[in-house]
């Protein structure tokens, strides 16, 4: 493992397969909470943060406990449990230590156990055999693309407001045509070859 | 008692299926609904996985709903579902290696798929074990109902073809675009544009 295969990853997690607009994963808080930059901002920090440690944590759980045991089986009993203990934590912890941040990112918090982006990358993470620092630099890439992709999203969004949109197409389904055309945009980066 | 709760099975049943949808009208497990419809069968597949978690998690909340103390309800019903997911999965790992290859991590991200928690806090904690298994059903079959059209609209234009049958022949020119992520975005934007119009004729004409 060198610092160019971690490189390589970093990239690929973020433009070439990423979360939201390739791999359909986190589309409910990317529909959800991108009507405004602000927000979308807040809710990819706490994204980042959360699937950062649950990246670490999940690697941790099926490496240390899991396999040894051979129950592998138990894979997503477990890590659910540890996503939704996880995020119980990190909002008593954030509202003592970081009462700033909690009150910034308060309201997302719970709103992510249920992010499938969270429990997909935790998947990922196994399914490609990735050790603990690929790992954690996996999750923590993947959840930049996905806030990438929210904040790229909200300021489309924000736009939209104002203009002038056929009645049945308000709402939802212009939102999902111009997410559409950002997954198109995305499709640019698939030319990208990288010696993974 | 029980004369009550059999009038009210055909209501349940239909709510779910078509006057609440939750893909068309609910909006709600977006992710499996633009993963898994690239074709018929994987989008058929997908919705029947979540069918059967759904009935059996909605099944055995309510039979539970007395036990489970409300603090920590959530995490009870989030292992309950986990504990069903985990079944599916390993069943079609057994008996449909190729659909669950295909599926891949979207087999047990059905956990996290916001209909099944939502029918869980919403419906199944509140009603019978029998009223909450036909709410299950009704659910899914909707959930089936539209995965199944928005495939079917994705394989005809993308693939020329309906469950891997060739409709169209040679000649057609492929949309490859549509089984592409930025398709299923398109294609589920139009659907609910046209659910929305529709429901705002009917809503006209009353």
């Amino acid at each position: 493992m060198s610092a160019t295969s971690l490189l390589l990853i970093v990239i690929n997690a973020i433009f070439i397969e990423n979360f939201v607009l390739v791999k359909f994963l986190g589309i409910c808080p990317f529909l959800g909470v991108s009507k405004k930059t602000d927000t979308a901002v807040g809710m990819g920090m706490a994204v980042i943060f959360t699937i950062t440690l649950s990246s670490a944590l999940t690697w941790l759980v099926n490496n240390l406990i899991l396999v040894p045991l051979k129950l592998e089986y138990m894979q997503t009993v477990a890590f659910i449990l540890v996503i939704a203990t996880l995020v119980q934590f990190v909002e008593m912890a954030l509202q003592k230590i970081m009462p700033a941040l909690y009150q910034a990112l308060g309201i997302y918090l719970p709103l992510i156990t249920t992010n499938c982006a969270v429990l997909g990358s935790a998947l990922l993470n196994i399914e490609k055999g990735y050790n603990f620092i690929e790992a954690v630099v996996f999750g923590f890439s993947a959840s930049v693309g996905f806030t990438l992709a929210i904040v790229l999203f909200s300021g489309v969004r924000e736009r939209l407001e104002f203009s002038d949109i056929p009645e049945s197409f308000k709402g939802f389904p212009i939102a999902l045509v111009a997410a559409s055309l950002l997954s198109m945009a995305f499709m640019g980066f698939q030319g990208l070859k990288l010696p993974l | 008692m029980s004369e009550k709760n059999t009038s009210k099975v055909l209501p349940t049943l239909f709510d779910g299926l078509i006057k609440n949808n939750p893909t068309l009208i609910q909006l709600l497990g977006m992710c499996p609904t633009l993963a898994t419809t690239t074709s018929v069968s994987n989008g058929i597949g997908m919705g029947l996985a979540a069918t059967l978690v759904l009935i059996c998690s909605n099944l055995v909340i309510s039979l539970l709903r007395k036990f489970i103390p409300n603090k920590i309800r959530i995490a009870a019903y989030v292992v309950i579902i986990a504990t069903f997911v985990t079944m599916v999965d390993l069943l079609m790992q057994a008996f449909l290696p190729d659909l669950s290859q295909v599926l891949g991590i979207f087999i047990p991200l059905i956990v996290v798929n916001c209909i099944i928690l939502a029918r869980a806090e919403s419906f199944a904690s509140k009603n019978g074990p029998l009223l909450s298994a036909i709410d299950g059903l009704g659910m899914g079959l909707g959930f089936t109902g539209a995965l199944t059209i928005i495939s079917a609209v994705r394989e005809l234009l993308g693939n020329g073809s309906l469950l891997g049958i060739d409709i169209f022949g040679p000649s057609y020119h492929k949309m490859i675009i549509i089984i592409l992520p930025a398709g299923g975005f398109l294609v589920l934007g139009f659907l609910i544009a046209g659910v929305q119009f529709i429901m705002r004729k009917r809503g006209a004409n009353k």
